[in-house]
């Protein structure tokens, strides 16, 4: 009889971990609705002349190293750039023409998603979100310098102090806390000196509104998609362009913020403690029903047949 | 089934030997890699980046490491839980290098983390929603329980009597009561730490897996599915006996004692079992996520290939043989094969499956990287010889003359 209790109660218990762990495995929650009312920039990449004034900007109120390459210099388009810890923003020139020349720009930066990987993704909430502009900061004394935020943000933007020995950074746009315009409607550096009407600053409701009013009066210049309304759940710059997205390095992403699936099944397993206490519940029956009448293994941490 | 012999200080052998020697020599040049990644920074000799910014210490010396001291709780579970008291005598070995392992995996990732001197931050500012705060956390608290543990084989060592030397003889007195009082209470206390030790192992075990969900796009298709942590918890059980057996036929050879194969054979024929429940949901899942078509020649595809094929199913297929359970040559070919085979899964999916855009060049690890990861391995084992030379960990007989 008692094999057959051990029996059972494996089978009960095989059951009932596999109904508790498979459905949190298997679903990602309900997507996080945008704020209409934080930050946002609308990129135009129809207007954009590749001027690299947003770059000097940025560099001026971040107080970054001086640039290996001056600011007027365009040499700098032969190569494709990535943002890095000394450049929180790049302009790239891809082929094809914005409306007084040749080249398409197009401006990098951290887009501040309305559910950031990275935030999700910090062991210590050295990132977040700011509730009331939307920016993703950093929070540089929580910091542990693992850079999972790096391994999490989908369009690689965290870059870090690798040469810093002693306490290196994470570094990346903040969107200009504490460096707004307020005479610009407090606009972050790179859009305040935007000499056309590539850059926009405004509440993302607007500037959604502005790049869709955009697309419908000129048709013939704009591709229909507003990247950044819903890729990776919305993002806080947001791109308009008169190519597809993928010619000009706007990649393909998925409309799921991938924090749904993290946060779910974390949630799922860690709600109430419920899955490890049940755990540890389960166990607790197993190690008495296989006790052995001879032997006394509640006490025997240590080898108990030592002295036998 | 016949009395066990007790655990006892490995005596048949001195500690150095000419491949002591050679270790040594490992740990001096990954120290002088540690001191000039202290004062130069990660840069300095690392081939990390923006695009790469995990690399073999997060890969091996990170996942791996707690992959494979997967047999601490594995065995404990059996042992204690369980109560298969015939597998007692590999219990103290697998505990001790789970409690080795673990005081690895935070040692290396000291080197890893920029501001490693930050480590103990997360027990201040909880994040929830962090799976690596979930890991953190479950190793931190799974490193304490492991070390409370192993306090009876301690305890076991030292309270009949503590004879420290020289001007340590003043603490002789007060460490025999300190002794004798844990002798009285850790027996109490066990069967909660042996429980929760499990419970810890599979939080940890399966988030760690969780980890790489938070970058859908940059993980390949073959191996990214929501189902990885189970997978993870899975790999991690089924390699735990393997890894026991792997550990335990080395060290008998090195220690000059008999393979333990009465403990050995029945003990890996759980193995199989294990080994394909995992390969036949990792199929079904690349089935039902039709990944399959990802098998397509690529460096990826061969990876992963070599995983399930050398790592999972060839193995598995051996240790169904009672012949290749019963002879310490095979078994170790087939438990080394699973070692390997889960491995190589954790440098996978953290490495050569991880497909970052803007990525201009692939990551290869530099010379300072892998002498690091050498050189805490390296450590790892002298510690472990050390332990094994010094406290009752081991219990076997020594070898007959003729059979060496």
């Amino acid at each position: 009889m008692k094999t057959l209790t051990r029996r059972g109660f494996l089978g009960i218990a095989g059951v009932a971990g596999a109904g508790v762990a498979l459905p949190a495995t298997a679903q990602a929650s309900a997507p996080r609705p945008a704020n209409p009312n934080h930050d946002a920039v609308l990129v135009d990449l129809v207007t954009c002349i590749g001027c690299r004034k947003c770059e000097a900007a940025c560099n001026e109120a971040n107080h970054l190293p001086p640039p290996t390459k001056p600011f007027d210099d365009m040499s700098v388009f032969e190569q494709r750039r990535r943002p890095d810890k000394n450049h929180f923003t790049v302009l790239n020139r891809y082929p094809g023409a914005h409306a007084e020349g040749e080249g398409i720009f197009v401006k990098v930066q951290c887009l501040h998603c309305v559910d950031p990987g990275c935030v999700s993704a910090c062991i210590v909430g050295a990132l977040s979100k700011n509730e009331d502009t939307g920016a993703v900061e950093y929070h540089v004394d929580k910091c542990l310098g693992c850079r999972y935020c790096m391994v999490a943000c989908p369009f690689g933007i965290p870059a870090y102090e690798y040469d810093e020995a002693l306490a290196p950074r994470v570094r990346k746009c903040e969107l200009c806390p504490g460096k707004r315009d307020e005479k610009n409607g407090g606009a972050p550096a790179c859009v305040s000196i935007c000499p056309r009407e590539a850059l926009t600053h405004g509440t993302r409701e607007r500037m959604l509104a502005l790049a869709a009013a955009r697309i419908k009066n000129h048709p013939d210049q704009y591709v229909d998609h507003i990247y950044g309304e819903k890729e990776v759940g919305g993002t806080g710059i947001l791109y308009i362009a008169g190519v597809p997205n993928a010619k000009v390095d706007l990649i393909d992403l998925p409309e799921e913020a991938a924090p749904r699936l993290t946060e779910a099944i974390q949630h799922g397993i860690f709600k109430f403690f419920a899955a490890p206490i049940a755990l540890f519940g389960l166990l607790s029956t197993a190690m008495h029903l296989f006790k052995d009448r001879k032997a006394d293994p509640m006490t025997s941490g240590t080898d108990n047949k030592d002295k036998a | 089934m016949k009395a066990h012999t007790p655990a006892r200080p490995v005596d048949t052998i001195p500690f150095f030997t000419p491949g002591v020697l050679v270790l040594l020599g490992i740990v001096l040049l990954g120290g002088v890699f540690g001191v000039w990644r202290l004062i130069k920074g990660l840069g300095a000799i690392t081939n990390l980046d923006d695009v790469w910014p995990w690399g073999l210490w997060i890969g091996v010396d990170v996942a791996t490491g707690v992959a494979l001291a997967a047999g601490g709780f594995t065995t404990s579970a059996l042992a204690h839980i369980f109560h298969r008291e015939s597998y007692h005598a590999v219990v103290r070995p697998a505990l001790l290098t789970a409690m080795l392992g673990y005081t690895f995996v935070a040692l290396g990732l000291m080197f890893d983390l920029g501001r490693y001197y930050n480590i103990w931050f997360p027990i201040i500012y909880w994040q929830g929603n962090s799976v690596l705060f979930e890991v953190g956390m479950c190793v931190t608290a799974y490193l304490v329980v492991l070390y409370l543990e192993f306090a009876p084989i301690v305890i076991e060592r030292f309270k009949d009597g503590l004879r420290l030397p020289g001007p340590f003889r003043v603490f002789n007195g007060m460490g025999d009561k300190v002794f004798r009082l844990a002798d009285k209470v850790m027996p109490k206390l066990m069967w909660a730490l042996i429980i929760m030790g499990v419970v810890l192992s599979c939080m940890h075990q399966s988030s760690l897996g969780s980890l790489m969900l938070i970058a859908p796009t940059k993980v390949h298709p073959l191996w990214y599915t929501p189902l990885l942590p189970l997978f993870f918890l899975m790999s991690a059980v089924a390699v735990g006996f393997p890894m026991v057996a792997f550990e335990a036929l080395i060290a008998s050879r090195s220690f000059r004692l008999e393979p333990e194969m009465s403990v050995l054979t029945p003990l890996l024929r759980f193995t199989p079992v294990l080994l394909g429940l995992y390969g036949t949901a990792k199929v079904i899942d690349m089935l039902i996520r039709g990944a399959f078509v990802h098998l397509d020649g690529s460096v990826q595809s061969m990876a992963f290939g070599a995983e399930m094929i050398l790592g999972v199913f060839l193995p598995m297929g051996l240790l169904i043989s009672e012949r290749v359970r019963r002879s310490p040559g095979l078994l170790f070919l087939a438990s080394a094969l699973v070692v390997g085979g889960v491995a190589l899964n954790r440098v996978n999916v953290f490495l050569v499956g991880y497909a970052p855009p803007f990525a201009t060049k692939p990551y290869f690890p530099s010379l300072g990287e892998f002498a690091i990861t050498a050189a805490l391995i390296s450590t790892l084992v002298l510690v472990y010889r050390f332990v094994a030379l010094n406290f009752p960990v081991i219990a076997g007989h020594p070898r007959q003359q003729q059979q060496s």
